[in-house]
């Protein structure tokens, strides 16, 4: 049990990173995961390059898995490229989330990442990969 | 006059009859929490299915060779024990259906369908699992006919009050209500909602599905039309169940499914119905399923449905006492007296899935979710509870890992 709610993902989850609103972002969406009712919105700021992603906000509530991956995922994007955020594979996270998760909390999981890539997605006009537009339509993600 | 003390059954003794409990979780003993969503089986069950599919097995019905007639006589035999289990007038009242799930489905579009039309009422209740609220709702937005809802009191019972003032607004055509509530483990007053019904020319749709694996069910004595319930919550094998069903209705009802065995005589132009229950029973059944559903209909009446109600309401009065003394635990449900072996709570702000892994690493199963209640949910203004559920084989200790589970999960998440 100790292995499974890391030191690293409870510090996430009491303390989380990039927590709160923002006013005007240039890409923003929302997930709900219907299944536990796990809800994270993120707001992303570009910098003046219109590219580098240049401060992540999120607000949500649910169980430590959600809330936590998306605290994590706000400290792993700042400062690199949409582009690459967008095409981030879901591998990076899960590495960093760092324990075995069943199907049902992966879902948990992939919530925070699922939302950044479609506010992203959306903001550039660029089409949602395959692989993600069925996690997205499963987890609500508008 | 003698006075009978309530019957007792052994869980200790039972549970050597169940082979799942022979292994660990996390090297721990499995305390499994979770009989409302399903129950485990016994060797006895376990043991006729292997032996049907060695000696009996063939389809049921059709054949004129002997292992069929064997084969035919078994499934008929369970059909037969389960018209007893819930006080049938008549055998051809059990319907062998998937799950309580697809007898629901059957009622809402067999007599639905037909029956249901604008200005017509389908109540429903807010501790309704989407079994018996989303075939209702459907059929009802196909018909025309209006949904309407009784509501909830605080203590987790329905508020009866009500029933006036939805006869005034139209035809209550159907009631739909669940013998005991999934999610709170409510007792609801069936034989008073049947008589209302009646009154108002409807009919009484029960969801049995948590009632029958745990009190005497007297379909009789409930007053009700038709009666679903699933095997698997009650020792028995998946994707079986029955639909119990009034015989003039099951008669004058369509079909349901269509194909093979449910028909008297097809031509190109027309198709007439076969016989109740053939009528309902397209296609080939889950029949060693059926047969196992029989075994555990002997597994649990051997037990005594007495017995196992008196036992669950012991743990369930054992449990409510002492999850009230974990700081910052939110009960939710009637008093011990008036609810079934479920026990519903979430713990502080820790969202229901964070408690049941830390449960989990300690061998302690329970259920962490909406419960397929999410009008319910909205009602308490959660997303979902944990939930903690028992059956013949649940222990007193068992709680107790429970309750030292909850105060980990209040440290981890401290």
């Amino acid at each position: 049990m100790s292995d499974f709610y890391r030191e690293v993902i409870l510090d996430h989850y009491k303390n989380p990173r990039g927590h709160g609103a923002m006013e005007a972002p240039d890409a923003q969406a929302e997930g709900m995961n219907p299944l536990c009712g796990d809800e994270v919105t993120i707001s992303v700021a570009l910098a003046d390059d219109g590219e580098t992603i240049d401060e992540v906000k999120f607000e949500g509530r649910g169980c430590a898995i959600s809330q936590a991956a998306t605290s994590m995922l706000t400290e792993m994007v700042k400062g690199r490229s949409a582009a690459e955020v967008a095409t981030l594979p879901k591998e990076e996270l899960l590495e960093e989330i760092g324990i075995p998760l069943t199907p049902v909390r992966l879902k948990c999981a992939l919530l925070g990442l699922g939302v950044l890539k479609v506010a992203l997605h959306r903001a550039k006009g660029t089409p949602l990969p395959p692989e993600w537009a069925g996690l997205a339509s499963e987890l609500e993600i508008s | 006059m003698a006075v009978t003390s309530p019957p007792k059954l052994d869980a200790r003794k039972l549970r050597a009859d169940f082979p799942i409990f022979e292994q660990q979780i996390h090297g721990k003993p499995l305390a499994y929490l979770d009989s409302a969503v399903s129950t485990h089986k016994p060797r006895p069950v376990l043991e006729k299915l292997t032996e049907f599919y060695e000696t009996s097995y063939a389809n049921v019905h059709r054949g004129v060779y002997t292992l069929s007639e064997r084969s035919t006589a078994e499934y008929e035999g369970a059909r037969q024990k389960l018209a007893q289990f819930v006080n049938a007038r008549s055998e051809r009242e059990i319907i062998f259906v998937r799950g309580a799930t697809e007898g629901l489905n059957l009622v809402a579009y067999a007599w639905g369908l037909v029956n249901l039309g604008p200005g017509d009422l389908v109540v429903v209740t807010e501790l309704e699992h989407h079994s018996n609220f989303v075939p209702w709702q459907y059929i009802a937005g196909r018909t025309g006919a209006t949904l309407k809802m009784i509501r909830l009191d605080d203590n987790g019972e329905l508020d009866l009050s009500v029933l006036d003032s939805i006869a005034a607004e139209g035809r209550v055509k159907v009631v739909a209500n669940n013998l005991v509530s999934n999610a709170l483990g409510t007792i609801n007053p069936i034989e008073k909602l049947s008589a209302w019904a009646h009154e108002q020319g409807a009919i009484m749709v029960v969801d049995g599905a948590q009632a029958a694996p745990h009190k005497a069910v007297d379909v009789q004595a409930l007053g009700c039309d038709f009666f679903a319930f699933s095997a698997h919550k009650m020792c028995g094998p998946t994707s079986v169940g029955a639909l119990w069903g009034r015989l003039d209705l099951l008669e004058s009802m369509e079909p349901f499914n269509l194909g093979g065995h449910m028909i008297r005589k097809v031509t190109f132009e027309k198709t007439t119905w076969g016989e109740v229950p053939a009528k309902y029973e397209a296609g080939t059944q889950p029949i060693a399923e059926a047969v196992g559903f029989g075994a555990a209909v002997d597994y649990v009446t051997a037990v005594g449905l007495e017995a196992i109600e008196a036992h669950e309401h012991e743990l369930t009065a054992y449990a409510l006492e002492k999850l009230a003394d974990v700081p910052g635990i939110k009960l939710y449900g009637p008093p011990p007296e008036r609810r079934a072996g479920i026990v519903s709570f979430n713990l502080g702000e820790i969202h229901p899935h964070d408690v049941a892994q830390v449960l989990d690493s300690d061998g302690v199963a329970i259920r962490a979710g909406h419960h397929c209640c999410q009008p319910l949910m909205h009602k308490l203004g959660v997303a979902a509870t944990n939930r903690a559920s028992f059956y013949l084989y649940t222990l007193p200790e068992e709680i107790d890992r429970l309750v030292d589970g909850l105060h980990k999960a209040r440290k981890v998440f401290a």
